[in-house]
């Protein structure tokens, strides 16, 4: 068994300067002087686990296998990093201001969980908030990458477990005992004889007079009570009672609804504006503004913003693409495509090849870009969902002339994120518009602004050639070609940062910010010969809004290859469970794969026009396997609902997923689970059609998202034991194998292979909504659908 | 001004505003209710599902001047109240099989589910996957296996 070793593995970390032969790991933190106790760790002490890998023709190691994306995110953290503090209150709950944006994917339930395992305290006495743009971190306030819990797994335990030791030491001052007959329980330092101490008693006696560095040892994994066992969200009673808070709904004083008047076409400007004054007399609205982006209105209710939206009489100026159409853009990205480069060879190898095209994806949450913004002549007050809010403070300051230390960004509680909130671009038009017009705003995107003006996945193509022989597969080569990705906003700045120092690359900055993202995130996992694996992306980063959603490149990556792997298979006249079996690089993936195709009953009979298929994946220190079922008879595919598109069903999905140590079964399932219905829509119903520099799509009735109809009846999630004993990823980990297991499953089905996607693309199955006036009125006949 | 009174989880109100304002406007701007979410605003997404007189509708696409003084409307806020308890059953079975991501769409599939298990009753049969393919609301998130099984769930409690 060959071992794939990180060059990193073996150095040393701040924080973490122990041999394996010496026992168990101290870590370094801090006490915090505070009225009560403040225990604080630095962030980016994790640590890069070994990989393994063998069988058939070992293929090198890839960019990703060494080094990947999570890697790069924690480097990051490292050298600027700064305190994050548990702070214990004098009721005896502990708190913990994060930095990190929770948008459903349950970061600070994982948060919650780490410091009730090492403080011994009760999960529902831990309050973990959201911390407000924190200048000093750098570039460690940054919710990417589904990187959170990895990057904060030992940070926030070492925290915590330097205040249990400050607490027992505290107790045993005043309990007259030493440290070691003394235990900590739910909250309470108990000793011999029933004595014991709350927490709440001794917050104020186990404060620190002054900040010092003090060492920690972490419980060992064998004591873990907390950790690893399914636990509910810490914020599920607000959200099923609808006291959960969102931006838009901060009663911040005076900050009035907020909507703007868009372009007919992307990233258009406003000309002239032909009637404010008569549009500022009508009914509810206060105030209008021509901001860079459009003409913003200010009203007392977001329905009257709508109407005085819709009212006002612009002349356009044109945007940046308003001569492309899907059609110019796949032409661009073909002329663009780097050629395969391996020869045939020879009359005894075979070779399968495969062109496949995704087009443009919408990224917004459902909870629409929303911001708070009160402008003030020597300060600003931001509040909104940000995935980077640093970043986001510097461009307020950066409008406003303002020094950053006058500008307060606070985080709110995003209701989805998918990548969306990466970018400011909402903050900066509250900005701008709380400025012009001198007032405090709360500026929310209509649903049509989201689809028509808001950020995409870019169109790409992926372009594969493999060839086999005596029943090896001896090369594998894919070429993807995409439409720039917009790295710009938050993300940008890591990598240029590092792409220059990380060693397989190593080649400057010059590779731009998508290679190198790329580079850290694919791989192909399968021992295959000789792998190859190029991007070249066509247009500059900001002709096109472009962003990740949910995932940056691998679900598309990853489903053009399991496609061909399931020809390869079937070439090679192997069962595709079987060849993947054989052929997968790495145990833990050969582990999850064996995992769904025992609980999804792989190779069960099924009825014509429906099949199953599994695929597999590795990412953000773990992996998956995916099997599908799906339904492709035609009185399923054309099964009729009102405003919706049917098609193919995936009736059954089974899971399973492996990510080195799970802090929370329950949310990691629910992750998986979420993905899911991702991949079920990039393969099937979801895409943006271009035409004329306009996006035809502009609501949810035309942007087909999974709803209801199109959700498997079973969905099945295991989550694996624990491996590597370090957490991986999950928010984005789940599409990639179950876009790919999708297209698959429909190839089985149907017999044809798959080329576009998704699959329904190419039909437009709905009347585009006009683009002047901008918005949908909302419509008066609700009553008559209420059941 | 035009002055229009209904009753809102229990209470009579009275508010100050245009006849063709859209009630969802009018529960969130003006009376302060925020459980009802905004998504589209053309009754496509259904974020801001309420009850009227306890059939669940959508106040993006209802006019508050189409709203009757008699109207009895329930969002997510006053759901514990028609069963007088601290919790809706189906609250309850959301919370057991912990169904919330972000949570934005929450309140509307809550309510769109305790109406759509009236429904299949009011038909005869309990609430099943066929019923349960009928429900408009859109989760982003993609929670749909979970809401799947607490629909079942709750409708069991109810």
């Amino acid at each position: 068994m060959e071992q794939r070793r990180s060059p990193r593995s073996g150095l040393s970390r701040p924080g973490n300067s122990h041999r394996p032969d010496m026992g168990r790991r101290r870590f370094l933190g801090y006490l915090v002087a505070a009225p009560t106790l403040a225990a604080a760790a630095q962030l980016g002490q994790s640590l890069t686990s070994p990989r393994e890998a063998g069988a058939a023709i070992p293929s090198p190691p890839e960019p990703s296998e060494v080094y990947d994306l999570n890697d790069l995110l924690t480097l990051a953290a490292t050298p600027t990093s700064n305190l994050i503090a548990v702070v214990l209150n004098k009721d005896g709950t502990a708190s913990f201001d994060m930095p990190r944006a929770e948008s459903g994917q349950g970061i600070t339930t994982m948060a919650a969980m780490l410091i009730a395992e090492e403080l011994e305290l009760p999960l529902d006495k831990i309050d973990v908030t959201l911390a407000d743009a924190r200048p000093e971190l750098v570039f460690n306030q940054f919710t990417a990458g589904s990187n959170t819990t990895i990057s904060m797994y030992n940070p926030i335990r070492v925290a915590a477990a330097i205040a249990r030791q400050q607490l027992l030491r505290a107790a045993a001052i005043q309990l007259d005992e030493t440290v070691t007959r003394l235990t900590p329980h739910l909250g309470f330092i108990e000793a011999p004889g029933g004595r014991k101490l709350s927490y709440g008693d001794l917050a104020e006696l186990a404060a620190s007079q002054e900040t010092k560095e003090v060492e920690t040892e972490l419980k060992p994994r064998s004591q873990f009570k907390i950790i690893g066992t399914p636990r509910n969200r810490i914020d599920a009673l607000d959200a099923v009672t609808g006291r959960k808070k969102f931006a838009m709904d901060l009663d911040v004083p005076d900050a009035l609804p907020t909507m703007i008047c868009r372009p007919p076409t992307i990233k258009g400007t406003v000309g002239s504006v032909a009637n404010v004054d008569a549009v500022r007399e009508m009914p509810g609205v206060t105030d209008v503004a021509t901001i860079a982006t459009g003409v913003a209105v200010r009203a007392k209710t977001f329905g009257q913003c709508i109407d005085a939206a819709n009212a006002l009489e612009v002349s356009w100026n044109p945007g940046t693409v308003d001569g492309e159409s899907d059609e110019t853009v796949l032409d661009r990205i073909k002329k663009a495509e780097i050629p395969l480069a391996v020869p045939k060879l020879g009359p005894l190898t075979g070779v399968v090849e495969g062109e496949f095209t995704f087009h443009f994806r919408n990224n917004a949450a459902l909870e629409p870009n929303t911001a708070v913004a009160d402008v003030r002549p020597d300060s600003a007050e931001i509040w909104a969902p940000l995935q980077s809010p640093i970043l986001c403070q510097q461009q307020v300051a950066e409008q406003l002339g303002l020094p950053v230390s006058a500008v307060t960004v606070h985080v709110e509680q995003a209701g989805g994120a998918f990548g969306r909130r990466m970018f400011n671009d909402v903050v900066l038009e509250a900005t701008e518009a709380s400025r012009k017009m001198g007032k405090p705003v709360k500026l929310m995107w209509h649903r049509t602004d989201e689809c028509r003006q808001g950020r995409m996945h870019p169109m790409c193509t992926s372009r594969i050639r493999a060839s086999y022989a005596g029943g090896n597969v001896l090369t594998f080569e894919q070429r993807h070609t995409s439409v720039a990705t917009d790295y710009t906003q938050g993300f940008g700045e890591i990598i240029t940062a590092l792409a220059g120092k990380v060693p397989p690359l190593g080649q400057g900055n010059e590779l731009g910010f998508s290679v190198p993202v790329f580079e850290l995130t694919v791989n192909v996992p399968y021992n295959f010969g000789v792998v190859t694996q190029l991007l070249n992306e066509t247009y500059t980063y900001d002709t096109f809004p472009t962003s990740s959603v949910r995932n940056l490149v691998n679900p598309d990556v990853r489903t053009a290859q399991e496609l061909i792997v399931d020809q390869l298979a079937a070439k090679m006249g192997k069962d595709p469970y079987e060849f993947r079996r054989a052929f997968v690089d790495d145990e833990r993936v050969r582990a999850v794969l064996d995992k769904a195709a025992e609980v999804g009953e792989w190779g069960r009979a099924m009825e014509p026009n429906t099949a199953q298929a599994i695929t597999v994946h590795k990412e953000y220190k773990g992996a998956t396997a995916t099997l599908v079922e799906i339904d492709c008879r035609p009185e399923t595919v054309n099964r009729k609902i009102r405003n919706a598109v049917t098609g193919p069903r995936v009736t059954r999905v089974v899971m399973a997923v492996d990510t080195g140590l799970p802090i929370n079964p329950r949310g990691l399932e629910a992750q998986m689970q979420g993905g899911i219905m991702d991949g079920i829509a990039q393969t099937l119903t979801s895409s943006l059609h271009l035409k004329d520099g306009t996006l035809l799509e502009g609501s949810w009735d035309d942007y087909f998202y999974t709803r209801h109809w199109n959700a498997p009846f079973e969905t099945k999630v295991v989550v694996m034991p624990p491996t590597t004993g370090e957490p991986g990823g999950a928010g984005e980990f789940g599409v990639p194998s179950s876009m790919a297991a999708v297209a698959c499953a429909y190839a089985r089905a149907t017999g044809t292979v798959p080329t576009s996607f998704p699959i329904n693309h190419a039909t437009l199955s709905f009347t585009p909504k006009p683009t002047v006036p901008p918005l949908p009125p909302s419509p008066t006949n609700g009553l008559k659908f209420a059941y | 001004m035009p002055q229009h009174t209904f009753i809102v989880n229990g209470k009579q109100v009275t508010v100050d505003i245009e006849d063709d304002v859209r009630l969802l406007w009018v529960l969130r701007d003006v009376l302060g209710i925020n459980g009802p979410k905004y998504g589209c605003g053309i009754n496509v997404c259904k974020a801001c599902t309420c009850h009227i007189n306890g059939k669940a509708f959508n106040p993006c696409s209802v006019r508050v001047g189409d709203v009757e003084p008699t109207d009895e409307i329930t969002t997510i806020e006053g759901l514990p109240g028609t069963v007088d308890a601290d919790l809706h059953p189906m609250q309850e079975a959301w919370l057991e099989r912990d169904v919330a991501q972000c949570g934005y769409c929450q309140p509307g599939q809550i309510m769109a589910a305790v109406a759509k298990v009236r429904q299949a009753r009011a038909a005869g049969h309990e609430v099943g996957d066929a019923d349960i393919d009928e429900i408009r609301n859109i989760c982003r998130c993609g929670t749909y296996a979970r809401i799947r099984e607490a629909i079942k769930s709750g409708a069991q409690r109810m």
